[in-house]
């Protein structure tokens, strides 16, 4: 478990770190906390010949909240979102997913920028972006600032839309629509684990009691964190019940491409998606209507 | 001497002799290990299950800058010998037995292929990624199952390298007089120990005295230097075993593995100092696996719940080679299979069976982890047929303290099993009361989740023989000395010999210098595995401490001017009744050589295991709809006779435990149809962690001393782990409601979605 020999930079400026990438691109790999990439270089499964480090970036880093909502720099660390008092309040759904992402040694190094570029379909992170519309900026010296929504960042399992010679700057996470109610269920097979299947939902309603734009998102169950536009069509302009989450939930696992892997087959990982769906469907309506305050 | 007269054993310590050790960073293990001009070693694995291998080009391996040899097959010499059987060493065994190097035919993923030594591990592992192996695959074995297997060898006309039948009592008859007939099939998962510390070793050759170093026989020195002298060509006494501490041993590390061949021997040829450190990866694949079982089980009883015949296809997947422990882990399974209860008839039929899988040995509760689930399992749907509780039937059936000794009927490790002493209704009666079985099951909403509880109980055999040794020594600074061929794996060693000698020389336990495992302390030692240092090294000490006590009254006597019987120990010193003393370093200082020597040492031997006994409760909670089973509680009640040092014996129940969780809900190692490991890595192979493991209930019984050794004691190293699995597996069917479910360990969450679906589709 040594890494094949690489040759290590540590640019001080993101201009510096784009000219690298510029001139290495498909052979460089970014290094921000390690905590996937480590591995993978230790294992020899990753043998770039040149590591970009970009810890020594402060600008890649740090919470920005204003009126457009919250930009969240690449280099955070998920620990600094977790210790953020002012998180719940912004952003609901991400205190809820953070303590989630693995454990709380592994939060103090990995990055959310990390996370997201890494594009693994059973992540937090990348069902996170998709389910709240975020958009990820990336920039290059030959393509310079680039917004990408997250429904076009995430192509299949470890796959995004950068360019090998783009760096992932920042997410922006547009605000959290008043009176949203939201749950985020995962069940994995020790906590911190990946997860078999997971949902996120983001309930709002009308004056009328109606729900509006609700959003239901699964991950791990398929190639990547997907919305169940169907199951969002059937619960779109109607009041919320019991009954009718259910169903929006089986149509929900009507609408992933799960997998087998060792831990699940893609037939179990369908049933956990529906069962998920719908506990996370029933967890987010109480919390808009401000029965349940965990 | 009377248990409550003792004034150490049985009591704390204040702190205890390795604590500080550990607690402080000072313990020394392999790789804080460093010599002048040390090389670092890689071994080149095997990345096919089954091939022949055509050959392995070295050339631009050994071109690489830093890279000091490349060792293959062909340089071992034109007569390579196998690693024997260390257990139970039969010659039908020999077909099987591995090469430190593959020759001709590769048997499993992992196996060595040949050791790379350069100036540092990433070196040799660049070098070793430039040999380019020519082989030919061929279809992989692995399925024991199979039939007819295949034959992986070309010695043996078939897969089976073993077959074998333990049992007592007519069968036939057995099952005539039965009312009912229970068939039920049982398996356990492949998994084994993942230590903290992984495998390592360092060796350094001095040609001009021709003495060859070793540090890392932490285990079983004696009988690996044994075998590495032979394969070496070397006195034993030519080698230097340095024995260093341990994160973990588990059965797995220690053993005589590949490596332990390969370092030695590359440090001799090299004429530098060797250092290979196993990485995790490694581990995952080259340590041995064990537990791989399969159980058809036949159980005829009495309407009643009267137990009468036992009848048992036992398949035991040993992987590619035989190795140390040869066939023991089904010998145990099969000799311990009957567990607490007595049967008129018993039969048991293994078959031990070679796979293109990773070697097997043995790993804590070695085949007792597996009978006790496959057993108590079949007990909980033997009582489910007959409309009795769990608890009923195995109250029915438990062999009375007052047959005591009981035997058995069958044999484990080499000899008949004779149960020395226990109350087994005392066990579970406890353990019931304690844990409130099923007080607290509620009754759950649909669909959501469902409480359940489950009983294991157990006969652990421990103290496996035929001896170990104790050298007691006064020190001239007055301390007393214990020395012992027993090792010290982290179970508390040192502060068991300390308070057991301190005990008989009437010293304070801080007052005790204790040396274990090094070869050049005593002639002869048999280490540390099956439950045995206390039993074997404590009562050695303890007699040897006594026997040095008297010596030192007698010596003192003879300096004082006084007879013995006015003499007497006290802390520091021997004191007569005037009130004039002698300390023990004057008497030291001023032993006569010609005298008799102040140090005694004592073999001690037993013909016969101690078996300790206890009983589990499990308590889970299932979410039929996910799969999900969360451990909630464990209530455990044991009884190992004497115990030297509670919290020790605590600790074990409860490391144990959280070990049996693993097997029973985690841990499998999982292979694909062409023999290649799916999860050979921490990322995929799941350990338990913390929020995994209950809070554990532990009690110790404390009334069935062992009637085999002076101090009345039984090894408690493996019984906290050897009921857990079978108590986990009962707790998730009963929450399930269906007894005859649970079919299989590790009871993962898909594995109990379907059971729960098989529950809903009978409903």
């Amino acid at each position: 478990m040594k890494p094949a020999p690489f040759a290590w930079c540590a640019p001080a400026t993101l201009d510096e770190a784009l000219d690298l990438l510029a001139g290495h691109a498909d052979a460089a790999r970014i290094l921000a906390g390690g905590q996937t990439l480590g591995p993978l270089l230790n294992m020899r499964l990753a043998t770039p010949s040149i590591l970009i480090d970009i810890n020594g970036i402060g600008e890649l880093a740090g919470l920005h909240p204003d009126s457009a909502g919250l930009t969240i720099g690449a280099l955070t660390r998920q620990s600094t979102l977790e210790d953020d008092p002012k998180l719940a309040a912004l952003q609901p759904l991400i205190a809820m997913a953070i303590p989630h992402i693995a454990h709380r040694a592994i939060r103090n190094r990995g990055t959310v920028g990390g996370s997201l570029a890494h594009a693994d379909p059973a992540a937090e992170w990348p069902a996170l972006a998709t389910l709240l519309g975020a958009h990820l900026l990336a920039r290059s010296k030959s393509r310079g600032r680039r917004l990408i929504g997250a429904e076009e960042f995430f192509i299949t399992h470890l796959t995004t839309a950068l360019a090998p010679d783009e760096l992932l700057c920042e997410v922006r996470v547009p605000p959290s629509p008043p009176g949203a109610g939201y749950a985020m269920l995962e069940f994995a097979r020790r906590h911190g684990d990946f997860a078999l299947a997971g949902a996120m939902v983001r309930l709002t309603s009308d004056a009328g009691g109606k729900l509006t734009d609700p959003r239901l998102v699964l991950f791990g169950t398929g190639r990547r964190a997907s919305r169940a536009r169907r199951a969002e069509a059937m619960l779109a302009g109607v009041s919320a019940g019991t009954a009718l989450f259910a169903a929006a939930a089986a149509t929900a696992a009507t609408e992933i491409d799960p997998y087998d892997d060792l831990h699940a087959s893609a037939e179990y990982r369908r049933h956990l998606a529906a069962v998920l769906a719908s506990r996370a469907l029933e967890e987010a309506l109480a919390r808009m209507n401000g029965k349940r305050h965990d | 001497m009377n248990v409550r007269d003792f004034r150490h054993i049985g009591k704390e310590m204040a702190e205890r002799p390795e604590l500080r050790r550990f607690l402080s960073g000072q313990g020394r293990y392999i790789d804080d290990f460093a010599l002048p001009h040390m090389l670092h070693a890689a071994v080149l694995r095997s990345p096919y299950a089954h091939a022949e291998l055509r050959s392995l080009a070295t050339a631009e391996a050994r071109a690489l800058p830093g890279v000091a040899g490349i060792f293959t097959a062909a340089d071992l010499g034109p007569a390579p010998q196998p690693i024997p059987v260390r257990l139970n060493p039969y010659a039908t065994l020999d077909p099987y037995l591995q090469y430190p190097l593959a020759a001709g035919r590769i048997r499993y993923v992992g196996e060595p292929l040949a050791l790379v030594v350069a100036a540092s591990r990433a070196i040799a592992e660049d070098a070793a990624a430039l040999i380019a192996i020519k082989a030919t695959e061929l279809p992989a074995a692995t399925d024991a199952l199979a039939d007819p297997p295949a034959a992986l060898f070309p010695e043996a006309a078939d897969n089976i390298a073993c077959r074998f039948t333990d049992g007592f009592g007519d069968l036939g008859e057995a099952m005539q007089e039965a009312e009912e007939i229970v068939e039920f099939a049982f398996h356990t998962g492949r998994h084994s120990a993942v230590p903290l510390e992984a495998r390592g070793l360092l060796a350094a050759f001095d040609p001009g005295r021709r003495r060859l170093d070793v540090f890392g026989f932490t285990k079983v020195p004696h009988f690996n230097r044994a075998v590495l002298a032979r394969m070496l060509g070397l006195p034993e006494r030519s080698l230097n075993i340095v024995v260093p501490d341990v994160g973990g041993g588990f059965g797995v590390r220690g053993e005589f593995y590949p490596e332990d061949f390969l370092i030695p021997f590359a440090a001799m040829r090299l004429g530098r100092p060797v250092k290979w450190i196993e990485d995790r990866l490694e581990h995952l694949m080259a340590a041995n696996h064990s537990r791989e079982q399969h159980y058809a089980m036949r159980l005829g009883l009495t309407r009643a719940g009267r137990l009468l015949g036992l009848e048992v296809q036992l398949v035991n997947d040993m992987g590619a080679y035989m190795r140390t422990h040869g066939v023991i882990v089904p010998e145990l399974s099969a000799g311990m299979l009957p567990g607490p209860y007595r049967f008129t008839a018993y039969r048991c039929d293994v078959r031990a069976v070679m796979t293109n899988k990773t070697p097997t040995g043995t790993y804590r509760g070695p085949g007792r982890f597996e009978c006790n689930a496959a057993r108590e399992r079949l007990l909980d749907v033997a009582a489910a047929r007959i409309g009795i509780d769990p608890a009923e039937i195995r109250r029915r059936n438990f062999i009375p303290p007052d047959a005591m000794p009981y035997r058995l009927g069958t044999r484990a490790l080499g000899e008949e099993v004779i149960y020395d002493s226990g109350d087994y209704p005392a066990a579970l009666a406890d353990v019931l009361a304690r844990s409130g079985y099923k007080a607290d099951r509620h009754a759950a909403p649909a669909g959501g989740p469902r409480r359940g509880f489950g009983i294991g109980c157990f006969v652990e055999k421990t103290g496996k023989g035929p001896y170990e040794g104790a050298r007691v020594a006064l020190d001239p600074s007055g301390v007393i000395e214990v020395a012992t061929g027993a090792t010290s794996l982290g179970q508390g060693l040192e502060t068991m010999l300390a308070k057991v000698v301190a005990e008989a020389v009437f010293q304070a336990p801080e007052r005790i210098l204790v040396r274990s495992g090094e070869t050049g302390l005593l002639q002869f030692g048999g280490g540390s595995f099956a439950s045995r240092a206390t039993v074997l090294a404590g009562n050695a000490a303890w007699q040897a401490a006594q026997e040095l006590a008297g010596r030192l009254i007698s010596a003192a006597a003879g300096r004082l001017g006084t007879t013995a019987g006015n003499l007497h120990l006290v802390p520091g010193a021997v004191a007569a009744a005037d009130g004039n003393t002698l300390t023990l370093s004057e008497l030291a200082h001023g032993a006569d050589p010609l005298g008799p020597e102040l140090a005694v040492t004592v073999y001690f031997p037993t013909p016969h295991m101690a078996y300790a006994h206890g009983a589990v409760v499990a308590s889970v909670e299932v979410d039929p709809a996910l799969g999900r089973v969360l451990p909630l509680r464990l209530w455990v009640s044991y009884d190992v006779g004497t115990v030297i040092n509670p919290d020790i014996v605590g600790a074990q129940i409860e490391g144990g435990a959280a070990q049996a969780i693993g097997g029973a809900l985690l841990e499998a190692f999982v292979y694909d149809s062409a023999g290649q490991l799916q999860n050979g890595s921490l990322a995929d192979y799941l350990l338990p962690v913390a929020d995994f493991v209950p809070p554990i209930s532990h009690h110790d019984l404390g009334r069935s001393p062992s009637p085999l050794n002076p101090l009345g004691v039984k090894g408690a190293g493996e019984a906290g782990l050897v009921g857990v699995g079978a108590a986990l597996a009962n707790a998730v069917a009963d929450a399930l409601g269906l007894p005859a479910a649970v079919d299989r360990l590790p009871m993962t969450p898909e594995r109990v979605w379907r059971w729960a679906q098989a529950v809903r589709a009978a409903a």
